[in-house]
């Protein structure tokens, strides 16, 4: 039986949730709303939210003083690449311990789980340091390899996961049809593995994208994404909200948008599967 | 069943991800231990080339005996005892709240997750200047709104501005999962508690807050492991000035500022065993989840 509900005790809670929502929005909605203004406007007194002349010419002088694109391009192949590369290796990894699982199969991913759990701080200088050796110091190639192998184990573990949920008896009956292996992996397994691997996909590059530590630390004018670009004007240069607010924007509309896709995605991945 | 052929397939498969994972973790490990037993300052002509004095535990002795390590414990502690209050406190009022029935359900939590999509050196920047500047802030606005003089956040309360800053990015991660569990919660028990006449507030004492420990457990793991790496959020707001600086941004100040990559090897040690001890701990309720 549903519980009843009052219709006031609806509009209470309706309103109440839409409080603390907008509330939390806030600082989000004012950013976007922000980069529409003049600088003159965006630091009015009062603030003003509707009656200002809306513009796009912080957008235009972004791109235009500091190549806004050239970061834009460098975090979609660095946050891009690293987690195809992730994939690639992750999926026969994850594959074989849920379809193939030995005694040590849960040692190997609780191993692999405490080398995330390695504070980056800890490793800074040797990691720059084979950075210069190899001279991947500010390439788009030693991120991708970086921020692959900090999200490799988050990658193997929602694969797993979602490998071990596809049931065994499928595998099974198609044999007994006399599928061969090819034709097992390529008609069986493998539609039923591709929701999980797009969740991975999705979840995994919004991680990369964000990344804030090894971008900040191992990029200089190369191969900086937009968390390096938009930590650049954190020095200010007088009159500035409405570029940063544009700026800023455009660095997190898009994976906004992508996360909002993921968000049972989010609970799985980030919980390594003990929350589902 | 699995035959000997495909275990061996198996473990062919395994290999890439075991390996790499091996030398990434290996690798730089080893060579941050040798470093935090070596006098290594670049700047003054150390390098691996000419080889590094051996100084045994110094680093170490003096990486605790220095005047700002125990004050860098001290604001680690607060800073991620503080969010993670707040971020349980608030995340399980607003779970909540948003298991209850109400209209524009998917907006709202589309709204409220939003934080945590934002990337830390966005959101630092966000806050720092468009809500915390103490003439042109929001915050400022609204002070001065109520009659109030405008605080100046971040240099008179820096520590509680950084803490409310990552409060707000880890609010939404730990209402989700807590919301999460709220679901799982087996609605028939709630019923007949309340058809028993139980209140509300027993009600969420005896059977939503024990039920919930688990995922609550887990959030404050996790957001831990998270937590005691935060980096961009003060990088871009103050530096690690005013009393922010953490044990992970001390050690990149002696490493990346002051070059002593002895001194902050032997820090990082530190920071890899202080990580460990929380990590021990998520990877036994993950490694019993494994089991079920």
């Amino acid at each position: 039986m549903a519980r009843a509900i009052t219709p006031r005790r609806k509009a209470l809670t309706t309103a109440a949730a839409w409080t603390v929502a907008l509330l939390i929005f806030f600082p989000i909605f004012w950013t976007i709303l922000t980069s529409f203004k003049t600088e003159a406007q965006a630091i009015n007194d009062p603030p003003l939210f509707w009656n200002f002349d809306w513009t796009l010419e912080n957008y235009g002088v972004v791109q235009e003083r500091s190549d806004y694109m050239r970061f834009l391009w460098n975090s979609v192949i660095i946050a891009g690449g690293s987690t195809l590369l992730g994939i690639l290796i992750a999926v026969p990894a994850a594959w074989s311990m849920a379809f193939v699982p030995s005694r040590r199969t849960k040692d190997i991913l609780l191993w692999m789980l405490s080398t995330k759990m390695l504070p980056a701080v800890g490793v800074l200088y040797p990691i720059s340091l084979l950075f210069v050796q190899f001279n991947l110091l500010d390439t788009r190639a030693g991120l991708v390899v970086v921020l692959m192998l900090i999200n490799l184990p988050i990658i193997v573990w929602m694969l797993y996961t979602y490998f071990k949920e596809i049931p065994g008896e499928i595998l099974e009956a198609a044999r007994m049809d006399g599928a061969t292996l090819k034709e097992e992996i390529l008609y069986v397994l493998t539609p039923m593995a591709v929701p999980g691997i797009a969740s991975t996909v999705l979840l995994n590059f919004i991680l990369a994208w964000n990344e804030a530590f090894w971008t900040l630390n191992l990029t200089a004018a190369n191969a900086a994404p937009l968390t390096a670009f938009i930590a650049s004007y954190s020095s200010p240069e007088g009159l500035f909200f409405a570029k940063l607010s544009a700026a800023s924007t455009m660095a997190i509309a898009p994976i906004l948008i992508l996360g909002w896709f993921s968000q049972k995605q989010l609970v799985r991945g980030l919980t390594f599967g003990a929350v589902k | 069943m699995a035959t000997k052929a495909s275990r061996s397939a198996a473990r062919i498969m395994m290999a890439p991800a075991v390996v790499l994972l091996l030398g990434w973790m290996l690798v730089p490990l080893i060579m941050t231990l040798y470093f935090s037993f070596t006098k290594y300052l670049p700047l003054r002509g150390d390098s691996l080339e000419r080889g590094l004095d051996w100084v045994g535990f110094s680093n170490y002795a003096r990486f605790i005996s220095s005047s700002s390590f125990w004050p860098s414990v001290q604001t680690t502690l607060v800073m991620v005892g503080g969010v993670l209050l707040i971020t349980v406190v608030l995340g399980i009022l607003l779970a909540l709240l948003l298991d209850q029935p109400i209209w524009g359900q998917g907006v709202v939590r589309i709204l409220v997750i939003a934080p945590f999509f934002v990337m830390p050196t966005v959101s630092a920047l966000v806050w720092k200047n468009m809500m915390m500047d103490p003439v042109n802030g929001i915050l400022a606005h609204l002070w001065r709104f109520f009659g109030a003089e405008p605080i100046s956040w971040l240099s008179d309360v820096p520590l509680g501005s950084v803490v409310l800053i990552v409060s707000w990015q880890w609010l939404p991660f730990a209402t989700l999962i807590l919301l999460t569990a709220i679901q799982s919660l087996d609605s028939e028990q709630l019923e007949a508690a309340e058809m028993d006449g139980a209140p509300s507030l027993k009600r969420f004492w005896h059977i939503i807050l024990p039920h919930l420990s688990r995922a609550i457990t887990i959030v404050i793991l996790i957001q831990t492991i998270f937590l005691l790496s935060i980096f961009a959020e003060i990088f871009v707001t103050t530096g690690g000035a005013f009393g922010t600086r953490t044990l992970t941004y001390l050690i990149f100040q002696r490493v990346i500022d002051s070059q002593n990559i002895g001194l902050g090897s032997a820090g990082g040690v530190y920071a890899i065993i202080l990580a460990n001890i929380v990590a021990i701990f998520l990877m036994r309720i993950v490694g019993k989840n494994l089991d079920a």
